[in-house]
């Protein structure tokens, strides 16, 4: 065995943790990964005796912005995650392989690492029809996810088409495009937003590989981290929503002073994302900072919760205490609007503008587009 | 005679799901097909919606070219309902294109394209000293000590040692087509990882007009962000200082590492300026405009259509008229009421899922009949190659100065004559040339917004018609731009503000589609043939080929129902 690079078990010992901790870290990774107890031997030797884990990254229908995403990740760069922290054994957008000698990675990976490897998804899969709708290497999207799925060890959803089915699950959702925890008989990490932002991705592979313990996750699969603040309560426009001061066109006068962009139609009340906190590509920005409401690309079904630029009916002003956990997705907002209306007006003057923001606003879909429920 | 059917499936290095099944007879390919496995049926998903809305879903066509489809979809909506935008605004989205374009082309060659080329394995026995050496005589980039490759050598030697080669694993190593010498290997893979780190910077710059990257925000009528030099919340000197410097090092980038790079590998390849070509028109729909999109004379790349290889005229191009633009189905899998044969303009487009191909899993694709979920489109029924080749071709014909430069100059440089333009080689080069141009006209457009913003125009956006109740009762519009991997167009057609008909028709469709009723190929397919196979179990060179087309398959399938069904349940209350 190579030794130049430390294994998780060395690394993890490096850190000043004992055997002791490194065995509680295992058994923690395979509570989350629901791996049952007589699988936690063969996590202990994965990590004691692999330098790297060994990752699969597979597409079906998707765009690839998760993986362009993935690769700006800024902490740590992602050289660093491909080259040092795992080995990236199968990605159709990077690797050197094709054809024959790509699918002899993949099943090489699956073979020899049989229970260790984790499963990472981009894309949604169209159920039924045979599968015509994505086939690769002349399998379908459903027979491969079956089957790279049955011994992984983890598997994490990348982006809402692997989470919620994104765009192509949209009305009428042509293809019957399915977000993967509907196809797999097995614990999902949904990481959701059309891309998630690189840094929660590579985020959630650290959570998972170096810090130990399992990310908390919410009803909907997704990390707590993460996905537990709406992008509304962290948003930095926040004053000015609870202010009643607003964007009323695009590029007016309130929009050049950075006024709450609600009434054209932002999402970010009933999105849970860290967009206003992360931020987008190293901190740079995020869509409000630079003039446009959310879309809340993350939520179940938000293509059909439009359209965009009409702004939202009522929706909770709940405290920035509550979480995906007790709200739900935008379908339970929906339902809990009027309830939620007295929580939120602190004021007259809120009040107020609430009620006539309601006179003039379009509805939530309330049809439930996934969630692990 | 050795006959064998070769099937690459997946391609990978590229966007999306591309299945190539090529016949080798003694070592050169004979026949090519090209199917695109992989459908979502956006244009089914658009009916009925806010064209308003319609930027968002097709700029989910694709995550790599990010930015392409909404700006042609913006730029459809405004078409049919008469909106002029902004000069700011025309500016801010020339600036997020071609920062797309840079950061697109570099990652291109250097993640998608260089492992064709270039041998990783081989970098192991690279001599440091030779390899730094090397870099300081071709470019001023400060990365060259020999300390530094050395210290990239032992990276790539502890990598490799650990047994676990992950996206290098079963990469074609060693292979007779790998040319170049280890030192320049080794150069190329410490230009890979710098690449890597550089490409999440310069899309920052979507990030400060859009948001975010990948998918920054478009709008009809302008773009989302304001301007305000005395605000923090707007786009002010310290958002525009920033977009600065991200040029200037995008400038750095491509001029001290790109283009010497692929200057210091073409030499080992000229014998792949003879291989890969065989396609004899060019489509560009222009783009970069300077003074309005209508003002097609105004663009930095001119549009236009080269016939027969003639560089000596370029032929005149309109995506509007019915006769000229036409969509077939004969080998893919749909069907047109008026048969396997017709062929229909986008405004006209109809499709209906047909499968009628070996259900998975299977081995091999019934080539005769239908092979693909691509459409087969043609301008006056010829097949059009697009992409960065018929863009240098287009302005090069068309009399633009600075191509018609740098692309002679290239030539003499590497000691080959203008048909080596039509190849593989040709194809990779080209890519680097327009990067090289895009990345000066970047820094201009941005020199034009200060200027601009300094004369006292802030304006970004258009309120005029944003009311659909402002708009024709029906109307219908193209939305053109040059996507990084060519000719893209969005069609539309507007009925009492909501989308009656929308369809893409993209590069990679143009390129990767299957034959037509009359059996002519298209460019993957035509590339392919007469290309060397040195062994048929590393097919190799049907990568470099496939790859010098820069593929991106989940924009290149799309489908339209006239018959959609109920779109969605949006109650105003």
């Amino acid at each position: 065995m190579p030794k130049e690079m430390p294994t998780m078990r060395e690394a993890i010992e490096s850190k000043g943790y004992s055997r002791r901790d490194f065995l509680k870290y295992c058994s923690a990774a395979a509570a989350i990964l629901g791996i049952e107890a007589a699988g936690l031997p063969s996590i202990v030797r994965a990590f004691e005796t692999k330098p790297r884990p060994p990752v699969i990254w597979l597409h079906f229908q998707e765009c690839t912005c998760c993986s362009e995403s993935f690769i700006r990740s800024t902490h740590p760069i992602v050289a660093d995650v491909i080259f040092d922290y795992l080995s990236l054994d199968y990605t159709e957008t990077l690797m050197a392989a094709a054809g024959h000698q790509a699918e002899k990675s993949y099943q090489d990976t699956i073979k020899n690492y049989a229970g260790q490897y984790i499963l990472l998804v981009e894309g949604s899969i169209p159920a039924g029809n045979d599968g015509v709708f994505c086939m690769i290497g002349g399998r379908s999207a459903e027979q491969i996810i079956q089957e790279a799925a049955k011994d992984a060890a983890a598997v994490i959803a990348w982006g809402s088409c692997a989470s919620n089915g994104c765009v192509q699950n949209a009305n009428p959702n042509p293809t019957n495009a399915t977000p993967i925890h509907k196809i797999i008989n097995k614990p999902v990490i949904n990481v959701p937003g059309c891309p998630p932002i690189a840094d929660v991705m590579t985020g959630v592979i650290t959570h998972l590989l170096v810090y130990g313990g399992s990310p908390e996750l919410d009803s909907q699969g997704r990390p707590k981290e993460f996905y537990s603040r709406r992008v509304h309560d962290t948003c930095y426009r926040r004053p000015y929503y609870d202010a009643g001061m607003f964007v009323e066109s695009f590029d007016d006068e309130n929009a050049r002073k950075g006024y709450c962009l609600y009434k054209v139609g932002c999402r970010g009340p009933v999105t849970y994302n860290a967009c206003s906190v992360t931020k987008w590509n190293g901190g740079v920005s995020y869509p409000i900072q630079s003039g446009h409401g959310c879309i809340g690309c993350s939520e179940n079904g938000f293509w059909d919760n439009g359209p965009f630029y009409q702004h939202l009916a009522s929706f909770p002003g709940f405290g920035i205490e509550s979480t995906a956990d007790t709200i739900g997705t935008a379908v339970g907002v929906a339902a809990t609007a009027g309830v939620a209306a007295h929580a939120i007006v602190a004021n007259i003057r809120k009040r107020k503008l609430v009620k006539e923001l309601k006179d003039e606003s379009v509805e939530i879909n309330d049809e439930d587009k996934g969630g692990n429920s | 005679m050795a006959t064998k059917r070769i099937v690459v499936d997946p391609v990978t290095r590229i966007e999306g799901h591309l299945r190539v099944e090529a016949v080798v007879e003694n070592g050169i390919i004979t026949d090519a097909f090209s199917s695109g496995t992989m459908v979502r049926g956006l244009e089914i998903i658009l009916k009925g919606r806010d064209p308003r809305d319609a930027w968002a879903f097709t700029q989910r066509a694709c995550g790599v070219c990010t930015t392409v489809h909404a700006l042609a979809s913006v730029r459809t909506v405004e078409d049919a309902v008469g909106i002029s935008v902004p000069k700011n605004a025309e500016l801010i989205r020339n600036i997020m294109e071609a920062a797309l374009y840079v950061q697109d082309h570099v990652v291109h060659f250097y993640h998608l394209h260089a492992l064709d080329w270039v041998d990783v394995v081989s970098a192991l026995s690279a001599d440091p000293k030779e390899t730094s050496r090397i870099a300081q005589s071709i470019s001023h980039w400060p990365k060259s000590s020999v300390g530094y490759f050395k210290d990239v050598a032992t990276r790539l030697k502890t990598f490799v040692e650990s047994g676990q080669l992950g996206i290098f694993a079963n990469g074609y190593w060693g292979h007779k087509a790998m040319k170049l010498p280890p030192e320049i290997n080794l150069l190329a893979v410490a230009h890979y990882l710098e690449a890597l780190e550089w490409q999440k910077e310069i899309v920052k710059i979507h990030a400060i007009f859009g948001g975010k990257n990948p998918h920054p925000n478009y709008l009809v009528g302008g773009v989302p962000c304001s301007i305000n030099l005395n605000e923090v919340n707007a786009i002010n000197s310290e958002r525009l200082n920033h977009v600065s410097k991200l040029i200037t090092d995008a400038m750095q980038f491509v001029n001290q590492v790109y283009i010497p790079d692929l200057m210091a590998i073409a030499p080992y390849y000229k014998d792949w300026g003879a291989i890969g070509g065989g396609m004899e028109n060019f489509l560009c729909y222009g783009d970069f405009p300077t003074h309005g999109y209508n003002q097609t004379d105004s663009f930095k790349f001119p549009r236009g259509i080269i016939l027969g290889q003639n560089l000596n005229e370029v032929v005149e191009v309109d995506a509007r008229d019915p006769q000229q633009i036409k969509e077939y189905i004969k080998h893919s899998w749909y069907k047109y009421g008026a048969g396997d044969e017709a062929g229909l303009h986008p405004w006209e487009g109809e499709t209906e899922f047909n499968f009628t191909g070996p259900k998975p899993p299977f081995d091999q694709l019934d080539v005769q009949n239908k092979y693909s979920w691509i459409k087969t489109p043609r301008w006056k029924d010829k097949a059009m190659e697009v992409g960065p080749l018929s863009r240098m071709l287009v302005a090069y014909a068309a009399g633009v100065t600075e191509v018609q430069d740098i692309v002679n100059d290239t030539l003499a440089r590497l000691n080959v004559p203008v048909g080596a333009l039509f190849s593989t080689l040709g194809r990779t080069a080209a890519r680097g040339l327009e990067t090289k141009l895009i990345v000066g006209w970047l820094k201009g457009f941005f020199d034009d917004l200060v200027t601009n913003v300094k004369a006292g125009d802030t304006t970004t956006f258009t309120k005029e018609k944003w009311e659909p109740s402002s708009w024709p009762q029906s109307c219908e519009g193209v939305g053109m731009t040059e996507a990084p991997r060519g000719a893209l167009a969005h069609f539309i057609k507007i009925n009492s503000g909501k989308i009656e008909n929308y369809q893409l028709v993209v590069p990679t469709t143009w390129n990767a589609s299957p034959r037509d009723p009359s059996g002519q190929k298209s460019a993957y397919e035509t590339a392919l043939i007469g290309t060397p196979i040195a062994d048929k179990d590393m097919p190799l060179e049907i990568l470099r080929t496939i790859h010098s087309f820069d593929p991106c398959l989940a924009c290149s399938v799309h489908l339209y129902d006239p018959d959609g069904k109920h779109i969605h349940d949006i109650k105003v209350v």
